[in-house]
């Protein structure tokens, strides 16, 4: 008897909306790729003409996967999946636990697979000797005595069941991961350049600044090219400084970011200065400082009476890699000029002292920053997805059930089965017992 | 030798095949069918050492990696996915006609990506975004699940030619499997590509997580790879709890794949986004 259902509920825990919403998600997801989002409102009545350009402010269409009714129309699959859960999950729950020995003898004789044998020995041993054959066969059964009849029962994949509510689950999962992200997470954007650090960052959108409990401080940035002159590679070394102290530190490229505190820095950009950073040590005294210099600037430091410049570049074998000449001059000696490679270090004599230099091109490094509560949700969501589709699709619930009852001479036996998919395949190995069976009576 | 002359004698070998498991369809010479499958078996040896070759070139270039990274590369591998996924569904279905509905589409992707214009063959290092083994594992999972999606639609059209000509027992038709058979497969088959689809979705979405911080952007290729995951779940809803089969879904087996074939090349060429490094 079917009971008559609250019209809520029956709404909300049809197929017929979900395919109706998946459709109309499908369809308006399309205008989104169509017209091109989040550009100034310029753009649309450029590209569109002003009546047209109101008319997709009115509905949200230049920003419309945040509108409120492609939210709206989430929510109402949310609903509808949660719904279609709690209606159906109790049948599940009962068809997992049930005891099937209680099931009706008049049922097993109508069930898709079925096979009928005799045997001479009374049921009892019957029983037991079909009980060892399906145990042998991976089919460990209980059993039931009823009066002059033993029923047999083995299943399968029992739990395979769950497959689907878990996918429908997961895909709900993924939804509060990312509803959480949006909510309690943000993206923002830093610049740092290179031996220098920070503490604000800059939210997308409204350029807010937000201050961290700790610095990000960029010690070197490196980019490296391709021989086509194609960028190989931007790699930025950070370190994270807390209370003085660095904490944590690493070599980031752009698939593979920095996370500290929740926050996850990637490399996303740069900018070139056109200014040379060197710093130079007095090996005798122990001083040394660092400057910012452009090609051609002669630089004075006076504590030590040097003054140094960079007076021409070459090409080497290395892609967008350069050799400067260096200009160097103290108190006492003649002026002295010589070639160092980018991004590398010198140790030469003078009469006055011995000194060391470091020269690379600087930089800054542009790093996006993201916090996302949310993310592990998702990820988690996301794998219980993939696993939860692959019992839902490729196992299933078997069971069989075995009568043997007495008969005039000796016992009857009714083999029974189901499965609730696959059930060709079931078919082929029901037809591999049956056989076994047959063979040993 | 060099890879792409193996990649362009694999373009030859499948139209060959193509040829004949569709001529074995039509003079029902079942001698054509083995020369098909033989002929489809060798040249998807050749393919794969041809795209084998072209991952170990790209090393002798300096800047080795697995040859999957711009549309061509990507196509090759579609062809190739196709025809692993055809031979399988031969072998365990022991029915060569399938491969007149399948083969062809092989043959189509190497050919367009060798004669098209715009489609470089070359092969080039990876700019930074594109160095991930997500991005591998993103353009595999993807692939293969558009290889059975596309073997799905052939069948979805067999069928459809099939029923709509049904008190026809002579020739051609009669020479189709039966339709609950075509059915089945077609079903098994936009299985096997939902699951592969999911995997290909997350990975990307784990990728673009790990280059941009960002899992899911709303981009045109982003949102197109959902559109057709709604549409193939619309399509097993149906099947699963409105009991659609036959035409319907054979329908919907050509719409789904239609709308694989806008988010792989009309995105690219049609709509921008991050993903339009695929279009050179
Ligand atoms: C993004 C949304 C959804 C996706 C991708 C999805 C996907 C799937 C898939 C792949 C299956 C087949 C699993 C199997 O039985 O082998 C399935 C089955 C099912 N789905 Fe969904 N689904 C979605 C939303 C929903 C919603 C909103 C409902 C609520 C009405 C729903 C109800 C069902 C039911 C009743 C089944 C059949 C379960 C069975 O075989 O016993 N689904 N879904």
């Amino acid at each position: 008897m079917k009971k008559k259902k609250n019209p809520f509920i029956a709404f909300f825990s049809s197929v017929k909306l979900t395919l109706f919403v998946l459709f109309m998600l499908a369809f308006f997801s399309i205008i989104g790729t169509v017209i091109p989002q989040n550009k100034p409102a310029e753009f649309y009545i450029e590209t569109y003409g002003n009546s047209m350009a109101n008319i997709f402010q009115a509905l949200d269409i230049p920003d419309m996967y945040s509108s409120w009714w492609f939210s709206a129309l989430m929510i109402l699959l949310s609903i509808n999946m949660v719904v279609c859960i709690m209606e159906r999950f109790p049948n599940a729950w009962r068809l997992i636990t049930m005891d099937n020995l209680q099931t009706k003898l008049s049922r097993l004789e109508k069930m898709g697979q079925r096979r009928v044998f005799s045997s001479l020995s009374p049921p009892g041993e019957t029983a037991v000797k079909l009980g060892d054959i399906l145990k042998k066969k991976g089919w460990p059964t209980t059993e039931q005595r009823l009066d002059d009849s033993v029923l047999l029962f083995a299943q399968k994949g029992r739990w395979s069941r769950l497959g689907v509510y878990i996918f429908h689950l997961s895909i709900l999962i993924v939804f509060v991961g990312a509803m959480v992200g949006s909510f309690w997470g943000y993206k923002a954007g830093v610049r740092i350049p290179e031996t220098t650090s920070i503490d604000t960052v800059y939210r997308f959108g409204d350029n807010k600044a937000i201050k961290l409990d700790f610095k990000v401080l960029c010690k070197h940035f490196k980019l490296t090219y391709y021989e086509n002159g194609a960028p190989r590679e931007f790699r930025s070394e950070l370190a994270i400084i807390k209370d003085g102290k660095e904490v944590a530190a690493k070599s980031i490229v752009v698939n593979d970011p920095l996370t500290y505190g929740g926050l996850t820095f990637y490399q996303s950009s740069y900018e070139p200065y056109g200014k040379m950073l060197v710093r130079i040590s007095n090996n005798n005294t122990g001083n040394s400082k660092e400057f910012l210099i452009r090609p051609g600037e002669e630089i004075p430091w006076p504590q030590e009476g040097i003054s140094f410049g960079i007076i021409n570049k070459k090409s080497t074998a290395a892609p967008g890699h350069f050799d400067y000449k260096i200009w160097f001059k103290d108190k006492k000696s003649d002026p002295a000029t010589f070639w160092m490679e980018e991004d590398s270090t010198k140790s030469f004599e003078r009469p006055e002292a011995k000194y060391t230099i470091t020269m690379k091109e600087f930089f800054a490094t542009g790093l996006q920053v993201t916090k996302d509560p949310g993310v592990w949700l998702v990820y988690a969501g996301c794998i219980s997805m993939i696993l939860s589709l692959i019992v839902a699709f490729f196992m299933s619930h078997r069971r069989i059930w075995i009568h043997v009852r007495k008969a005039e001479k000796g016992s009857h036996i009714l083999i029974s089965g189901l499965s609730n998919k696959n059930r060709v395949g079931f078919a082929d190995s029901f037809a591999s017992l049956a056989e076994k069976i047959k063979k040993e009576f | 030798m060099n890879s792409s002359q193996l990649l362009g004698i694999s373009t030859l070998g499948f139209l060959l095949a193509s040829v004949l498991y569709i001529g074995a369809l039509i003079f029902r010479a079942r001698i054509a069918g083995v020369i098909a499958s033989g002929v489809t078996l060798l040249t998807f040896i050749i393919l794969t050492g041809g795209i084998g070759l072209r991952w170990y070139e790209s090393y002798q270039l300096g800047f080795g990696h697995a040859p999957l990274s711009n549309m061509y590369e990507s196509l090759v591998f579609f062809s190739w996915s196709i025809v692993i996924f055809y031979l399988i569904l031969e072998l365990k279905f022991k029915n060569r006609i399938l491969g007149a509905f399948a083969v062809p589409f092989a043959f189509i992707g190497m050919a367009y990506a060798s004669f098209a214009k715009g489609i470089n063959q070359e092969i080039v290092p990876l700019i930074p975004a594109l160095q991930s083994n997500w991005l591998i594992a993103h353009v595999i999972t993807c692939f293969i699940g558009y290889a059975a999606f596309a073997v799905a639609s052939g069948l979805g059209v067999m069928y459809l030619i099939k029923s709509s000509s049904q008190g026809n027992r002579t020739g051609l038709i009669a020479s189709l499997p039966k339709l609950r058979i075509i059915d089945d497969i077609i079903h098994k088959t936009i299985i096997f590509g939902f699951l592969w689809l999911s995997a290909g979705i997350i990975t990307g979405a784990i990728w673009a997580n790990s280059a941009w911080g960002t899992y899911w952007s709303w981009d045109p290729k982003e949102t197109w790879s959902l559109i057709t995951w709604f549409v193939y779940a619309a399509t097993l809803h149906a099947r699963f709890t409105r009991g659609w089969t036959g035409k319907r879904i054979a329908w919907l087996a050509i719409l789904g794949f239609i709308s694989v074939i806008f988010t792989y090349f009309g995105v690219n060429f049609l709509l921008a986004g991050l993903h339009s490094y695929g279009s050179s």
